[in-house]
């Protein structure tokens, strides 16, 4: 990692502290957790303007981009690790009435057409049912959709919306058999606690296909890292579809409904759409596809430099290293590698940890810098079915799937 | 909280549902009462700001036109029209 003498980092208004990087240093140095905003120069002038600091009840302070309903993305300083804190967790939702859940009274209802019976659980039964874990990545499907040109309307996030940790809860597939799953059924339909200030706003209701239901690492967890979920993150019982992208991981979850046939909500037909053929998706959700878009699925390959913030700067003829992480749909990580010249060459980072095909997998890579000057880093992950982060944008008018080589600036003095 | 009614929105819009919220002071222009009491019914006023100012005249009408029919926000057309002739004039492109 980079220390403190090698590396003054740099603060979002960079222009203010540009010159002055002992300032920096100093404050480094007084408030060595305290996380800093260093929003990206590539997010309209609007959000730069108007995101701040701000601790939700129980959460750290994150980036606020919304209080209501509340969109607090993670700061940078978070993801130099491959489980991403509880309290430091992303906050996304689409509806403002977010209920306080009471864990005593919290009911899971399992039915619809598609299953044979109504089974109801209260969370004593949901944990007597057999305990599974996975590592998985939530990545909201806007994640960077502040950084895309020209730019789209919706929340305007950073590189902060998502978020890696340890998921411990029922495996969908033992909750659907107490129901016991009709031979016809092809969606499972969910919906949470939270509901929409007006009746006519239509209710935050999703469906993933049968076959993803039954996938082992599918889960209603109720555990994250270790504690209950925090409030924010859909106390008492969320979704987990490991590979998937945010938008399916219904928080605060009260309703599992088999259905026979597709969901055709708001959410589903009408939103959280990319036009067909558009991005490399293997996992499919074939009886959402239309003629011309299909909802978005699986998670991108992508990788995100952690160790320092663009407008660092590291010292000449010292050893330095730059450090992230990466993570796809699960396929599993191949190769990181690292550009420190603008992408006229490439070297393969040295892999950390892994955790599991759905994790962040930490990534670094050590370089003596040997010229001064502005020099330009660029990490970029291959997984293991050969797809690669491209260097340009693929343009979708909702903003989604951002997975362009994270590419920053440091000065070498 | 389901079945709210216009002057019932004028009255949240004054006393946001979290006491935590950050109050958003948008640009004093004509307008932007009705922004104030029809958009803070259902989300803070932030969205405004964050959205801007790179919509063009025809994606700010399309964004009112999205809040009034996909999610079903109760703004009558006249209404409609001061909102989003107030979100091009102030927060567009």
């Amino acid at each position: 990692m980079i220390t403190r003498r090698t590396l003054l980092k740099g603060a979002g208004n960079g222009a203010a502290l540009a010159g002055s990087g002992l300032l920096a240093a100093a404050r480094a140095r007084s408030t060595p957790n305290a996380p800093s905003l260093d929003l990206s120069p590539l997010l309209p002038a609007g959000t730069r303007a108007q995101a701040a600091l701000d601790s939700l009840p129980g959460k750290k302070p994150l980036i606020r981009l919304s209080s209501r309903p509340p969109n607090y993305e993670t700061p940078l300083e978070y993801f130099r690790t491959a489980i991403t804190p509880n309290d430091a967790f992303f906050v996304r939702y689409h509806l403002a009435n977010i209920p306080d859940v009471d864990a005593k009274t919290w009911r899971l209802t399992i039915g619809g057409e598609g299953a044979n019976g109504l089974v109801e659980l209260d969370l004593d039964g949901l944990r007597a049912l057999p305990q599974a874990e996975v590592v998985a990545v939530n990545q909201c499907s806007g994640n960077r959709r502040g950084l895309f040109q020209p730019h789209v309307p919706g929340v305007q996030w950073g590189y902060g919306a998502m978020g890696c940790a340890r998921w411990k809860g029922a495996r969908l597939k033992d909750i659907l058999e107490k129901a016991g799953l009709k031979k016809e059924a092809i969606e499972v339909v969910f919906d949470g606690a939270d509901e929409p200030v007006v009746d006519k706003t239509p209710d935050f209701i999703k469906s993933i296909p049968v076959w993803k239901a039954l996938e082992e690492t599918t889960l209603v967890a109720y555990e994250m890292n270790g504690e209950p979920l925090p409030h924010f993150n859909g106390f008492p019982a969320r979704l987990v579809v490991p590979g998937w992208t945010g938008t399916y991981w219904m928080k605060h979850l009260t309703s599992i409904k088999a259905v026979t046939k597709p969901e055709s909500g708001f959410w589903m037909s009408q939103a959280y759409r990319l036009p067909l053929g558009k991005f490399p998706v293997v996992s499919r959700f074939v009886s959402q596809e239309t003629a011309v878009n299909t909802p978005i699925t699986e998670v991108m390959v992508n990788s995100l430099i952690t160790s320092v913030s663009s407008g660092g700067r590291l010292r000449i003829s010292t050893p330095a290293t730059i450090a992230g992480i990466a993570w796809d749909g699960g396929y599993g990580i191949q190769s990181v590698e690292v550009s420190v010249d603008g992408g006229e060459s490439w070297r393969d980072a040295k892999l950390g940890e892994d955790l599991g095909r759905f994790a962040f997998r930490m990534f670094n890579y050590s370089f003596v810098p040997t010229a001064e000057g502005k020099h330009t880093v660029i990490a970029r992950t291959t997984n293991k079915i050969g797809q690669t982060q491209p260097a340009d944008l693929i343009q979708n008018p909702p903003g989604y799937n951002h997975n362009v080589m994270h590419s920053i600036t440091l000065e070498v003095s | 909280m389901r079945n709210l009614t216009l002057t019932l929105f004028a009255a949240l819009a004054a006393t946001p549902a979290f006491a935590a919220e950050k109050q958003v002071e948008l640009k004093r222009a004509p307008g932007v009462e009705k922004v104030e009491v029809n958009c803070a019914a259902c989300h803070s006023l932030d969205y405004i700001p964050m959205n801007s100012p790179f919509l063009t005249p025809e994606k700010w009408d399309a964004e009112v036109t999205k809040m009034i029919r996909a999610m079903g926000a109760p703004i009558d057309d006249a209404d409609a029209k001061v909102i989003a002739d107030y979100l091009k004039a102030n927060y567009g492109t």
